[in-house]
């Protein structure tokens, strides 16, 4: 795997800083959760703890005030994750100049072990929908992404993780795999991937395929990060199981059980507990990250390769 | 007609995908697009729908986060009623969510519904105040002192810079006294809400802090912020409010953290 944390300096000329204003804290076989607001005291409180905590890029593109501060505390202690959810990477229509300039602000104020975004879109014309839209896998849908996360790159100075998307239908259009789009655009752009595991399984339920089958083709190699969150269970027009990538519980046993196999196979990766809504006590968060660490564990000294050396 | 370049090789009469998937997104009454489909070619009404919904509920959600106090006192139906034709209305055109609903509060003031409630518009103006002053960029606000290293002859010139994060809302219903009620859960109280109430919003440091400026103040520190010069604000000030305490009403502006600095009224 190539290691898509120690790119952090770049964004140190990409900004235009001197020294790094933070520690450099390692990422490396680290298990993570999504850092909300209301449990910063919890997390100050709960010191030495190993872990990262990954930050939706948008609530921080505010001036000033108690998320930047917060964020800054966060970032003294432990790696964050930068993930930016609305850039409409996947969208056709150009990137809008002023995002990505705050972005690429954060990414040299916080200097973030990792970078993300989605394969996904949520603007069209001036209309912001705030969800992660899906788009056909052509080769002309390809190019226009991989022109898209070319310019976030040489904006931010870094590559970036792009994430597999939970989807609900599918394009009659596509001609492409989403496995094939994603290697094809690693292939084109340098960019890693984000592993969303729980994205994976919602996404084979509702089209149908396997999601080992998927996990097999999928390319490894340029995993930097993986997510895990919970999803709930509807039912689509026939009554067959339609499933929602809702983020408001624990993590579901058959995406354990599909991360322990990316983990056996490939070793250790940083992964993160995502939860966004019903947002749970800070300790019901913490003992999930701590499951995800333990598998982790179980594969550490591997060099999150697929090798059995020792990690550098 | 010469299609953009981006456009170029997609099917759909030209439009792109996004402009084929959007129209449904936020209009109940538009069809599933046709060239979407559950695996194997089936339908994919319900499929389309949890984006439909998604996208409605999550701004929904998103105006709840901003107007809790509105939320509150609305109770949950009402709310989503009125966020919902608002969202459909008028969706976001920025990213940041902290940025929406800048006009939810006159759009709350037209709703036919709201109409026994002619303070809930004010009290949403209250609340995205807040907002704004929560995200506000940092400043350390001026100290009080620094106003005593001014000549006397000179402090009728002198101009405040506003600290980023102060604001006035301005109210002929009790606003500031129904919105301190309802940010956080509590007891019942009964409120006269035909009391003109104007608020001062300002944030020194970490905390927002919402003050109920007394007569004339709120012309005062508007006056102030919007780079008046003192004298002119004063004076303003006791135009609208005969007996304005223009000592009282400065020291508060100034305990506060209203303002940043001091200029000469000069422009040195």
């Amino acid at each position: 795997m190539r290691d898509f944390a120690t790119a952090s300096k770049a964004a140190d000329k990409a900004g235009g800083a001197g020294a790094p204003r933070f520690p450099d804290h390692a990422v490396a076989g680290l298990a993570g959760t999504s850092f909300k607001h209301e449990h910063l005291a919890a997390i100050i409180a709960d010191d030495g703890r190993r872990g990262f905590f990954e930050v939706h890029a948008e609530n921080y593109m505010g001036a000033g005030g108690p998320p930047h501060d917060a964020l800054t505390r966060i970032r003294r202690e432990h790696p964050v994750s930068l993930h930016g959810v609305c850039m409409s990477i996947g969208g056709p229509q150009p990137l809008d100049k002023a995002h990505l300039a705050c972005f690429r602000e954060l990414v040299a104020r916080y200097e973030p072990a990792l970078v993300s975004e989605h394969l996904a879109w949520s603007t069209h014309e001036t209309a912001f929908f705030n969800d992660l839209l899906p788009l056909p896998y052509t080769p002309e849908t390809l190019a226009r992404v991989a022109a898209h996360v070319e310019e976030v790159q040489e904006a931010i100075g870094r590559p970036i993780l792009i994430e597999n998307p939970a989807t609900y239908l599918l394009f009659r259009e596509s001609t492409m795999s989403e496995t094939d789009f994603l290697g094809a655009l690693v292939a084109r752009t340098g960019c890693g991937l984000l592993l969303d595991v729980n994205n994976v399984f919602v996404s084979a339920t509702n089209h149908r395929f396997s999601a080992l089958d998927y996990l097999a083709d999928f390319p490894l190699a340029a995993v930097g990060e993986i997510h895990l969150a919970g999803h709930t269970e509807q039912a689509d027009d026939e009554g067959e199981p339609l499933i929602i990538d809702s983020h408001d519980r624990p993590v579901a046993d058959a995406v354990w059980t599909l991360f322990a196999t990316v983990i056996a196979r490939w070793g250790p990766v940083p992964t993160l507990i995502e939860w966004d809504s019903n947002i749970p006590d800070w300790p019901v968060l913490r003992r999930e990250a701590a499951a995800a660490q333990v598998i982790l564990d179980r594969h550490a000294g591997r060099d999150a390769a697929g090798g059995a050396h020792a990690a550098a | 007609m010469q299609r953009p370049e981006h456009a170029r090789g997609e099917a759909g009469g030209g439009l792109t995908y996004a402009a084929r998937f959007s129209p449904g997104l936020l209009d109940p009454l538009q069809p599933t697009p046709a060239f979407v489909s559950g695996p194997g070619g089936k339908r994919a009404d319900k499929r389309y729908n949890v984006y439909r919904n998604n996208v409605t509920v999550s701004l929904i959600e998103a105006l709840g986060a901003v107007f809790p106090a509105v939320r509150r006192i609305t109770g949950e139906d009402f709310f989503r009623a009125v966020a919902r034709a608002y969202v459909r209305a008028r969706p976001p055109s920025s990213p940041l969510l902290f940025e929406y609903g800048r006009d939810f509060p006159d759009f709350i003031a037209a709703w036919d519904h709201a109409a026994p409630a002619p303070w809930l518009a004010d009290v949403a103006r209250l609340e995205r105040a807040w907002l704004d002053a929560y995200h506000a960029a940092d400043a350390a606000p001026l100290e009080a002192q620094a106003l005593a290293a001014v000549p006397a002859e000179r402090l009728a010139d002198i101009v405040f810079v506003a600290h980023p994060a102060a604001r006035v809302v301005r109210s002929p219903f009790a606003a500031v006294t129904i919105f301190a009620a309802h940010r956080q859960e509590g007891q019942a109280q009964t409120i006269d809400a035909g009391t003109p109430e104007d608020a001062l919003v300002t944030r020194p440091g970490l905390t927002v802090a919402v003050r109920h400026l007394p007569a004339g103040g709120a012309v005062f520190a508007a006056r102030l912020l919007a780079g008046a010069p003192f004298a002119t604000a004063a004076s303003e000030a006791l135009a609208e409010a005969p007996g304005f305490d223009l000592a009282a009403n400065l020291a508060g502006l100034l305990a506060a953290g209203a303002f940043t600095s001091i200029i000469a009224g000069d422009g040195r």
